[in-house]
């Protein structure tokens, strides 16, 4: 069974309860198309057991087959310098089919980025090893594909695209939790 | 059963490019890895292949090769390595169809395509892991990785 080698630590991007009993790891890559159909159903999960649950997204980002994967995911932790991680992540996921270098400059100028300190970022080398080490530990703990999820720290191996299997596989850690 | 740790790999001569063979035997010397699979052409996301793409940096960190082997001809992988950008061999266990697969146990006779297999051979053509997946189920890189390590750390 595939667990997380990594634990969620200071540099992961969290949302959620951080001292909810259940933690659940994304592993996503922004241009991969399922990790976009995951991300609405994460904002239902959220919106519902936002205070029950501790979420995190790490990058996996394929990049020969998604060619831009990889410069968003550096814009997103440029936006993360500037305290809107978030926000990034939620606007490519959003806008994924438009993603390209110019228009992640366009999201940055949406969500009100300083523009000078962004385009620096970009080609921060501590930004790039960060995703290389999420990568890496996505690597190392079974990620076979993109998304996956870890529930405190094992691979949802039931997920299946749709909310029920995440709602399932959490109410079933849930249950577990308090026996 | 197949091939598993402390079995010799059987070699192979097979052909990783319409007019290029590539055989074990050239890789003698360094660690090899073989991932056979069912076939080319299957969903990208969850693609094994696209996956360990990826993940060839950290082979090379480990000094070993990676090589992928299905049934497909020279023809097909050429095709499907172009179209996914893939920067390792693919070799056409195609004449006489699965010859090499049958030799390390994971050929599919309902199928006639190769298992979803995994060997990591040591730098003297040894099997040190192996490990057979379910076909529909993409093994990722950890056992690979992890094996890998491990055979470093004996050695050091």
């Amino acid at each position: 069974m595939s667990s997380l080698k990594l634990a969620v630590n200071p540099n992961d991007h969290h949302l959620g309860n951080a001292g909810a009993a259940l933690t659940l790891v994304e592993y996503g890559d922004f241009q991969c198309p399922h990790c976009k159909l995951a991300h609405p159903l994460i904002k239902r999960l959220l919106n519902e057991k936002g205070s029950e649950l501790h979420f995190v997204f790490r990058n996996f980002p394929l990049r020969e087959i998604h060619p831009y994967a990889f410069t968003a995911a550096i814009a997103a932790e440029a936006a993360g310098k500037q305290g809107k991680f978030w926000e990034m992540h939620d606007l490519i996921f959003e806008n994924q089919e438009m993603l390209n270098t110019d228009y992640l400059f366009s999201l940055a100028g949406m969500i009100g980025l300083d523009p000078a300190q962004f385009a620096k970022d970009l080609t921060s080398k501590k930004i790039m090893n960060k995703i290389e080490t999420d990568f890496e530990s996505g690597l190392r703990s079974g990620v076979n594909g993109t998304p996956s999820f870890f529930l405190n720290d094992y691979l949802i191996v039931s997920y299946n695209e749709t909310y029920e299997s995440l709602l399932d596989a959490i109410q079933m850690e849930f249950k577990m939790n308090q026996q | 059963m197949i091939l598993s740790k402390g079995n010799t790999a059987p070699d192979f001569n097979l052909f990783a490019t319409p007019d290029q063979r590539l055989s074990l035997n050239e890789l003698k010397g360094n660690r090899v890895i073989i991932a056979f699979y069912p076939a080319d052409w299957s969903p990208v996301c969850g693609d094994q292949m696209a996956l360990y793409n990826e993940t060839l940096d950290f082979f090379r960190k480990f000094k070993a090769q990676l090589v992928g082997i299905s049934v497909d001809s020279k023809w097909c992988h050429t095709a499907f390595a172009e179209n996914r950008k893939l920067n390792f061999p693919l070799l056409a266990d195609f004449e006489p169809k699965g010859a090499i697969a049958k030799a390390y146990d994971v050929y599919n006779e309902i199928t006639g395509e190769c298992k979803r297999a995994l060997f990591v051979i040591d730098e003297d053509g040894i099997i040190q892991w192996s490990y057979l997946s379910p076909d529909a189920i993409n093994p990722g890189a950890d056992g690979i990785l992890d094996a890998l390590q491990e055979m470093s750390q004996i050695k050091n």
